[in-house]
């Protein structure tokens, strides 16, 4: 049923490969440009199937076009991720192996943290203490400067957070490495970093902003959806474009299904 | 970064009678040894190693570092390049029909390949993705080579883009270190050769396209474009033109 590769489909794969990461709106136009350059049959709807071709193609390479929600602004990204790396190998010819320990160091720091966050200070104490080669003050910011440009890491007012890029392209990694002490959100099931969470102690159960503000859209009185207790978090406004972009939000749902079924993931939850 | 500095220091002249014993691998095995190899390798080992060789020349081309044979058999064939050429065979059919790539050997003696892209139609290859500015400065450098001949004097290179505000004597807001960026870079891209002219006190150097260049662009559309700035037909350079349409039906 699935169509053979065409030109068309190479070159949103090379745009792809060019390009890291796009946008969901960026992928339809890219999709519309390819399927004319080359006179392919172009349906506007018809985006992941289009993908999925590429993917089948990609398959025996170990690579994937794989989509995921930006945990800032609740829009959709299509990343082309490595599947055979279970490590940030994929970051290792950018990178020297200080640096690199100090990204896993960064990321620890991010998991463990309730805001998804961490601190320039708190980065700063990891470089004194690196087991491959301590970095220096300067150093150091040059590195974050660094993994912000090349998109791994958000920068805010001395805050840093993972990228959607990095999210997307690691999450198989952080979910083996990590296991249950990774957050998880309960309405889209995957990793959830910055998130809010439900104050009952034996609740507790996470949720990515723009999740949150889907599920509780026009709702006066937020109750949390596993435990009943009245939800105390400011409920985000929709961004507009994302609003555009929920449909796809249940497909994307489908398509990061972690290895865990997800019943035990909002079980193991509950027990934190 | 310290990776790429350990592979640079292994070229040095052992490596040399290594491919020596390489050529005579791959020139003297015979079909049933070749047969017999293959047959000591599970399929899916092989089809393991033709992705990590895909994947090794991807990540380097994406740097438009050359890719040399010597690396690939070292780093990832090891045990396996006794089946090199069927792994190879495979993997360019895997550029071709999966990434509309064509792995080409721009050094047939010391086989070094470089990805280039084989889709039909739309636009010019981004000789830089991701950095139009790099590519515009690239483009204007190889501009004034072809049109002055194929050879360019550096000084003429660095009066032209002087005049373009871009000094290779002061630090760049984009570029940072422009005399580097193209006389280092670019030339290990293989876009651009910075080459001495003999005999000349003090030392001159002149640039000259670079083998990825000659494969990438085409001579013809670039020679359009200039004559698009000049407002003149692309024929009223007739030289420049003659060698455009001959390397045009070259490729």
């Amino acid at each position: 049923m699935s169509r053979p590769m065409g030109d068309s489909h190479r070159r949103f794969l090379q745009s792809m490969m060019s390009n890291g990461i796009i946008s969901s709106s960026q992928a339809k136009v890219l999709h519309k440009h390819c399927c004319e350059t080359h006179g392919a049959h172009y349906a506007h709807d018809r985006l992941d199937e289009f993908i999925d071709v590429i993917n089948t193609q990609l398959q025996p390479m170990f690579m994937n076009i794989r989509k995921g929600m930006s945990e800032e602004d609740g829009l959709q990204y299509y990343a082309l991720v490595n599947m055979a790396e279970t490590d940030v190998t994929r970051m290792a010819s950018d990178y020297a192996d200080n640096e690199l320990e100090l990204f896993r160091k960064t990321m620890d720091l991010i998991v463990d943290s309730e805001s998804g966050s961490a601190s320039s200070t708190d980065i700063l104490n990891c470089a004194d203490s690196l087991q491959t080669k301590k970095l220096k003050k300067k150093e150091t910011e040059h590195v974050l400067n660094k993994f912000v440009q090349d998109k791994w890491l958000n920068e805010k007012h001395g805050e840093y957070t993972l990228s959607v890029r990095c999210i997307i392209e690691m999450e198989q990694y952080m979910r083996i490495i990590y296991q249950d002490l990774i957050k998880v959100c309960h309405v889209c099931q995957n990793i959830a970093l910055q998130c809010q969470i439900c104050e009952n102690p034996r609740c507790g159960i996470k949720m990515h902003l723009p999740c949150v503000a889907r599920y509780f859209k026009g709702r006066s009185d937020p109750h949390c959806p596993s435990c009943n207790d009245f939800w105390p978090h400011e409920i985000p406004e929709i961004l507009r474009s994302q609003s555009q972009g929920s449909q796809s939000l249940s497909s994307s749902a489908k398509e990061n299904t972690a290895p865990t079924p997800s019943t035990s993931a909002t079980r193991r939850s509950r027990r934190s | 970064m310290s990776q790429r500095k350990k592979t640079s220091a292994s070229q040095s002249k052992p490596q040399r009678t290594n491919e020596n014993e390489d050529e005579m691998t791959f020139s003297q095995m015979t079909s049933s040894q070749v047969q017999r190899a293959r047959e000591n390798f599970a399929s899916v080992q092989i089809d393991r190693k033709v992705a990590e060789v895909v994947q090794f020349i991807l990540v380097k081309d994406q740097k438009k570092i050359p890719v040399r044979r010597a690396d690939i058999v070292k780093h990832v064939m090891k045990e396996y390049k006794v089946i090199y050429l069927e792994v190879m065979n495979r993997v360019r059919r895997t550029f071709e029909q999966v990434f509309g790539l064509k792995l080409e050997e721009i050094d047939t003696k010391n086989h070094i390949y470089i990805l280039i892209n084989k889709l039909e139609a739309g636009g010019t290859v981004s000789m830089c993705p991701g950095n139009p500015g790099k590519t515009g400065l690239l483009f204007v450098i190889l501009s004034i080579i072809f049109m002055k001949g194929g050879v360019a004097k550096e000084n003429l290179v660095w009066n032209t883009l002087k005049k373009l505000r871009v000094d290779p004597r002061e630090k760049h807001d984009e570029f940072c270190d422009v005399k580097k960026l193209v006389t280092d870079e670019f030339v290990r891209q293989k876009y651009l050769e910075y080459v001495r002219i003999p005999h000349t006190e003090p030392v001159e150097f002149e640039f000259r396209w670079g083998l990825r260049a000659d494969i990438e662009l085409s001579k013809l559309k670039l020679l359009e474009f200039v004559a698009e700035l000049h407002d003149q037909d692309p024929q009223s350079w007739t030289q420049q033109f003659r060698e455009a349409s001959a390397s045009e039906s070259r490729t």
